[in-house]
């Protein structure tokens, strides 16, 4: 099972499943003799016998309590290693690239557990090592594109090297550990993903000119040396914990050139227009642009809003971040620094306001992060009810639902709506006003409400349109303009009529993939039209509530 | 006195001898053991033990008084010696008695409950002295005698022992960390005899051994071993520790056409689903579950449900808690990952709008019948069956209630009624357009009718024709009754009757109009029969039954008749009287049966709701199989010009197909459905239950179970 796991053999499928089975059609898993064989002619197999024959040894020598023999077996415990695994199941890095989603989110998974009991101490911290080396490539490469906060965890998509990586972190709590899991599956799979995150981290490192393993950059580190001397004896100690701080930039192998944005080279690529071209360029822009998101602002975390995370997205973008000095070390700067623009706050209300920064809920940093701009802040002050947290993964098809809220971030993306900037300069003075961020909020209100009208008016045509493009159903008539209609409409029936006589000519293969298609077509339809039901019913519920209030 | 004269050597003895002396004196023994116990034995004594013990602590406080008392007391102790000296006495004795403990050195706590305290040498028991001190006297005791703090109860005998002075001295000064004899000097010069220094002379005068000048045979043995060990290579010297690298560059030399050959089939692991709004921790409130949802969601097995999770909303990222199945979840992943069998599946990514068949537009397919002109009202029952003059003026329909009418197509007039009394299986009008003829299919018999409309001469000149017969001289033997109809049934129009002995189920014309073929319902060879109108001559072409006969239809040209069984149509060639070809309809349940003007295709409809098209030139299963009925089909027509076919089904429609066959014997017939015709309502059951095409204009008739005839133009 261990070598499955390591080698990557599943299962298959067998085309005739009674055939192999022997004429039985119990359910039974199948795997590839190919495969068996493969596994069988493995090197890893000879020292994995071997280390099994350690165990027994040293067993013994305990039993009998031959010390001698005991520290003599234990230093020749036999070691193996998985490179070769690695470098054949992923030929090339672009393969390992592609499969890193879950040596990830396991090693993530695994940093956070206890250091007592269900594994091994190394094992923890080697993940932790791996996976903050991995968060500093991606600040360093600024590689972040996406990142959702979810009922589960936090999941972050970064795009490394052209492949779109993603993980998710569970959310920094003790686990309490299920029993029906079992950990030594669990451990194998972690073995195999920190060898390969290992390889991973050292070829992305390089492919920056960076050291591996990494170094914290000269002069953050002796600007960090003279504060947390005091507190951290051990210099090994404290080294990954800097590490893991993500407050300072990594040493580079060549010191970095002073911020030469090679110009891309325009080869123009045959067969592809000019407006092909633009759209590439526009696309460009728009990604370095998103990397630059934080550039120049200043954060500064509260010790109630989880650090790590929200230190490697806004670092991740560029933006420079800080926290209290007793929190975590890698402190840059105080809370009183006048230079702040940001601080994250998730208290309902912060009794000692400093004039000339935001005080923001976290979430604005990661809506901010999924909607490529800074999102109006007026949403996110503490205690103020936060607007929805949408999944940046979520890429609505025509005839998907789509949430309000999504349709307003649409439209700020398209084109700044003129009210904006007004808001953002009032904000500011917000602070002492209440009244006008309640008028703000009306109009926000207002905007909504139109938006939303709008919005049901396109999902009622959209409707429409499915139903006449779903011909299958009957043709609804609109009251009114009987009349006028009845020409178009007596082609409409005609042309349906002439599909529905043309379906009824499908051959039975075709009809049935047909027929499962649109079932699978009007099974969304209906899920889009009852979101949508469900949401105008709750938008009149509070509406009403607040006539009620009034 | 004397005790404290003879108490110096005494004392001297133990101290001295102590080791070498095997057998001590009971007393001495007894003053070692009542020191050493003096932690653990009876309250009183204990008391006494601590005070002296924080005495020893603190001296000068409580000494003084103590030391005062003994002088005050001094008389007193005086006035004891008797006592003192008989207790001597009597240890003495005990002495020379020699009443020594045999017990050992257990603890005498054993020996609580017993009157006895041990046994002596010769196994005697040692019984406890006789003690009556109660509290009180004890309390007295303490008070009053002045040695009190000096008398201890020896263990072994249970004997109160005063000691002596040199004995609390020797007492005080053990407890004071001093040695016991006084004369014992600690502190003597240490002579080092052997230093560090390294001294000319050694401290022994002994020569060395010889054994210290030769090698150690043992040790040689041991390094020979050794050494033959490691020239058999058993011994490996150890291994330098790796120092290289953990990391390195594995993919510096990828090669990206190196696929292994296990990975030609590789399929890679498909990634997890990406989160969608509902995984939010604030999700927008459309995707919060309601009450029924949630209860849906919690009644569902675990591996039905479309989210793992019930969607939630937090106010702020502070209340998040943690997700307690997220080690699950990895976990899955994981046995997903290495137990579940992959496969690549073959997603079909079309648009459904490309599955439709291009078929040409019904438009250009006209004319075909599109609306419902024309009904046809006067049936109480359903209207079995239809035929048209060959002239597409009348119109005949026999129906359940026992009648037949003639209705005239263009204005839906019943020109007549002829009521026969029976159910009316099925009427067919004589095509020949010179004859006036209608054959009616009722209970047992086949009446010819004269409906006597239309042309005046026509009908005369039929009615002659009948009349015109002579029987032959020799009667033949037939297997049915010609009969001329009577007075009142020529009246009506009944000119001949056709008298089988079962009862009839079809009856149907040959393209000439002499011939007529009708269906008996009948499980043996006689089930279908052939009629010459003009001989009054009827024969039974089969000679062996082949299943029960569904309906039969001649050829429109060639001389070939196709009988419809259950499951096959069988053509036989009337004039070499074989059977020519065996078509198999892929039904259940062939219903009826039509044949192309052209004479070269057949469709077959079937009660399992399909309808097959038969191309006889190219083979003997069906071209096309068209299941466009969701019933019965009832039955099936071509029509004579146009290229069009119908068919009625029980579900009420009438589906009108264009069904092109060209020339070319290279191009396959074109099957297209131009319109669905409605209008029938559904009764019993039953739809449409027959249909028929105008001879000349692309109309349809249809007949239904709910007694009436439409006409589709």
């Amino acid at each position: 099972r261990r070598l499955c796991i390591l080698k990557g053999i599943y299962p298959h499928e067998p085309k005739h499943k009674k055939k192999v089975n022997k004429g039985s059609t119990a359910p039974r898993t199948f795997y590839l003799l190919k495969d068996i064989k493969f596994l069988l002619h493995e090197p890893i197999v000879n020292k994995f016998r071997e280390y099994k024959v350690f165990v027994r040894k040293l067993r013994k020598a305990y039993g009998k309590s031959e010390w001698n023999t005991v520290d003599r077996l234990k230093d020749n415990k036999p070691s193996y290693k998985l490179d070769h695994i690695v470098k054949e199941r992923y030929p090339t890095f672009t393969d390992a690239l592609r499969d890193l989603d879950d040596a990830l989110s396991m090693c993530f998974l695994f940093s956070t557990f206890p250091r007592t009991g269900k594994c091994h101490v190394q094992t923890i911290q080697l993940c932790r090592r791996l996976s903050v080396e991995f968060l500093n490539y991606v600040i360093a490469s600024r590689s972040l594109r996406k990142v959702f906060l979810s009922i589960k965890g936090i999941y972050y998509q970064a795009e490394v090297l052209g492949q779109p990586v993603t993980w998710i972190t569970p959310y920094a709590f003790a686990h309490d550990h299920p029993t029906d899991v079992d950990y030594r599956v669990m451990a194998t799979f972690t073995e195999f993903y920190t060898t390969l995150l290992g390889f991973v981290n050292f070829r992305l490192y390089h492919s920056l000119n960076l050291l591996y393993p990494p170094k914290i950059d000269g002069q953050a580190d002796v600007e960090l040396k003279p504060a947390e001397g005091m507190e951290y004896a051990m210099d090994s100690e404290s080294y990954l914990e800097k590490l893991s701080a993500l407050s300072a930039s990594l040493a580079r192998v060549v010191a970095p050139t002073h911020e030469d944005e090679v110009e891309m080279d325009e080869f123009p690529v045959e067969g592809e227009t000019a407006e092909q071209m633009d759209v590439r360029k526009k696309e460009q822009e728009a990604v370095e642009n998103h990397k630059k998101l934080f550039e120049g602002l200043r954060f500064f975390l509260n010790r109630e809003v989880p650090r790590e995370p929200l230190a490697f997205v806004i670092r991740c973008f560029g933006g420079q971040v800080s926290w209290d000095k007793s929190l975590c070390i890698g402190a840059t700067y105080d809370v009183s620094d006048p230079s702040i623009t940001h601080q994250i706050v998730d208290r309902p209300r912060v009794e000692k306001q400093i004039v000339g920064r935001y005080y923001l809920q976290p979430q604005w940093v990661f809506d901010s992060v999924n909607a490529k701009m800074c999102v109006p802040v007026a949403d996110y002050f503490p205690g103020v009810l936060l607007p929805p947290h949408l999944s940046p993964f979520v890429t609505e098809q025509e005839g998907d639902y789509i949430p309000p809220e999504k349709l307003k971030l649409l439209a700020m993306q398209r084109g700044e709506n003129p009210g904006e900037m007004r808001l953002r300069e009032e904000e500011s003075e917000e602070e002492e006003e209440e009244d006008e961020e309640d008028d703000n909020e009306k109009e926000e209100e207002e905007e909504e409400d139109e938006s939303e009208k709008e919005e049901e008016m396109k999902l009622k045509k959209m409707e429409e349109q499915k139903t006449q493009s779903n011909k299958a159903l009957p043709v609804k008539v609109t009251a009114g303009k009987v009349r006028l209609e009845d020409k178009q409409r007596l082609e409409q029936e005609q042309q349906s009529e002439e599909k529905r006589l043309a379906i009824m000519m499908m051959k039975k293969r075709e009809k049935y993939l047909y027929k499962k298609i649109m079932f699978g077509k009007k099974r969304k339809v209906r899920e889009a039209n009852k979101l949508a039901a469900k949401r105008k019913a709750h938008d009149t519920a509070v509406k009403e509530e607040k006539k009620k209030s009034k | 006195m004397g005790r404290r004269s003879r108490g110096p050597p005494r004392r001297a003895q133990p101290f001295q001898g102590a080791e070498s002396e095997e057998v001590t004196d009971s007393e001495e023994e007894s003053v070692y053991s009542g020191l050493e116990e003096s932690g653990s034995d009876s309250s009183e004594e204990e008391e006494e033990e601590e005070d002296e013990g924080s005495d020893g602590s603190s001296p000068p406080p409580t000494r003084t008084p103590r030391k005062s008392k003994t002088l005050e007391d001094e008389s007193a102790l005086e006035g004891n010696e008797a006592l003192l000296a008989q207790n001597e006495y009597e240890e003495d004795s005990s002495d020379e008695e020699d009443i020594r403990n045999t017990v050992g050195n257990i603890p005498m706590e054993w020996y609580q409950d017993f009157p006895h305290i041990g046994y002596n040498l010769d196994g005697k028991k040692i019984y406890k002295p006789i003690r009556n001190k109660d509290e009180l006297d004890m309390f007295l005791e303490k008070m009053e005698n002045p040695d009190y703090w000096r008398t201890i109860q020896d263990k072994m005998t249970g004997a109160d022992i005063k000691l002596t002075d040199e004995q609390v001295e020797l007492v005080q000064r053990l407890q004071r960390g001093q040695f016991g004899d006084v004369h014992f000097n600690p502190y003597e010069p240490a002579v080092d005899f052997f230093t560090h220094e390294v001294m000319i002379h050694p401290v022994t005068n002994r020569p060395a051994d010889k054994r210290s000048f030769i090698p150690s045979l043992i040790e040689k043995e041991k390094v020979s071993k050794l050494v033959h060990a490691i020239k058999m290579g058993w011994i490996k010297p150890r291994k330098p520790k790796d120092d290289t690298p953990t990391y390195y560059d594995l993919w510096a030399h990828e090669d990206p056409n190196s696929i292994l050959g296990r990975h030609k089939m590789h399929v890679p692991a498909p990634k997890m689903k990406l989160p969608g709004h509902e995984e939010s921790y604030n999700p927008p409130p459309e995707y919060l579950l309601s009450e029924e949802e949630k209860l849906a969601w919690e009644q569902q097995e675990p591996a039905e449900r479309k989210l793992n999770f019930v969607p939630q909303q937090y106010r702020c990222l502070r209340a998040v808690p943690a997700y307690p199945r997220f080690i699950h979840e990895r976990f899955e992943r994981c046995l997903d990952l290495y137990l579940c069998p992959r496969q690549r599946k073959m997603r079909v990514n079309v648009d459904p709008e490309d599955l439709i068949p291009k078929l040409p537009k019904p438009r250009d397919l006209q004319p075909f019948p599109t609306t419902q002109a024309l009904i046809y009202r006067g049936h109480t029952s359903l209207v079995r069956c239809l035929s048209i003059s060959p002239t597409g003026q009348w119109l005949v329909s026999g129906s359940d209630d026992g009648t037949v009418r003639f209705w005239e197509v263009c204005t839906a007039r019943c020109m007549k009624t002829l009521p026969v009394g029976g159910v009316v299986k099925s009427v067919a009008w004589n095509p020949n357009p010179t004859i006036c003829l209608v054959a009616i299919c009722v209970n047992q018999s086949v009446l010819l009718v004269n409906p006597c409309l239309g042309d005046k001469l026509l009908y005369g000149a039929t009615d002659h024709l009948l009349e015109s017969y002579e029987a032959p001289e020799e009667e033949r033997i037939q297997p049915v009754q010609w009969v001329t109809a009577n007075v009142e049934e020529h009246s009506k129009g009944i000119r001949l009757l056709i008298q089988h002995s079962k009862a009839l189920k079809q009856v149907t014309w040959h393209g000439k109009g002499d011939y007529l073929a009708s269906v008996v319902t009948d499980n043996s060879n006689m089930q279908v029969l052939i009629h010459q109108t003009s001989k009054r001559w009827s024969q039974n072409p089969f000679r062996k039954s082949k299943g029960l006969v569904q309906c039969v239809l001649f050829h429109p040209i060639r001389p070939y008749f196709f009988v419809a069984t259950q499951r096959y149509v069988r053509v036989y060639n009337l004039l070499k009287q074989e059977l020519t070809k065996k078509l198999m309809a892929n039904c259940k349940w062939v219903s009826s049966m039509a044949i192309h003007p052209g004479g070269d295709n057949i469709i077959c409809g079937s009660y399992d709701s399909k309808l097959a098209w038969f191309d006889l030139d190219l083979s003997t299963r069906p071209y096309q199989l068209l299941r466009h009925h969701k019933k019965a089909l009832r039955s099936v027509a071509f029509h004579k010009h146009y290229p069009l076919f119908a068919s009625g089904s029980d579900d009420g429609t009438v589906i009108v197909c264009h069904g092109m066959v060209y020339n070319d014997l290279l191009q396959n017939p074109l099957l297209v459905p131009v319109k669905v015709l409605k209008g029938h309502v559904q009764t019993l059951d039953l739809g449409v239950l027959d249909v028929i095409f105008h001879p000349t204009q692309p109309w349809v008739f249809s007949s239904g179970a709910d007694g009436t005839v439409r006409l589709y133009t």
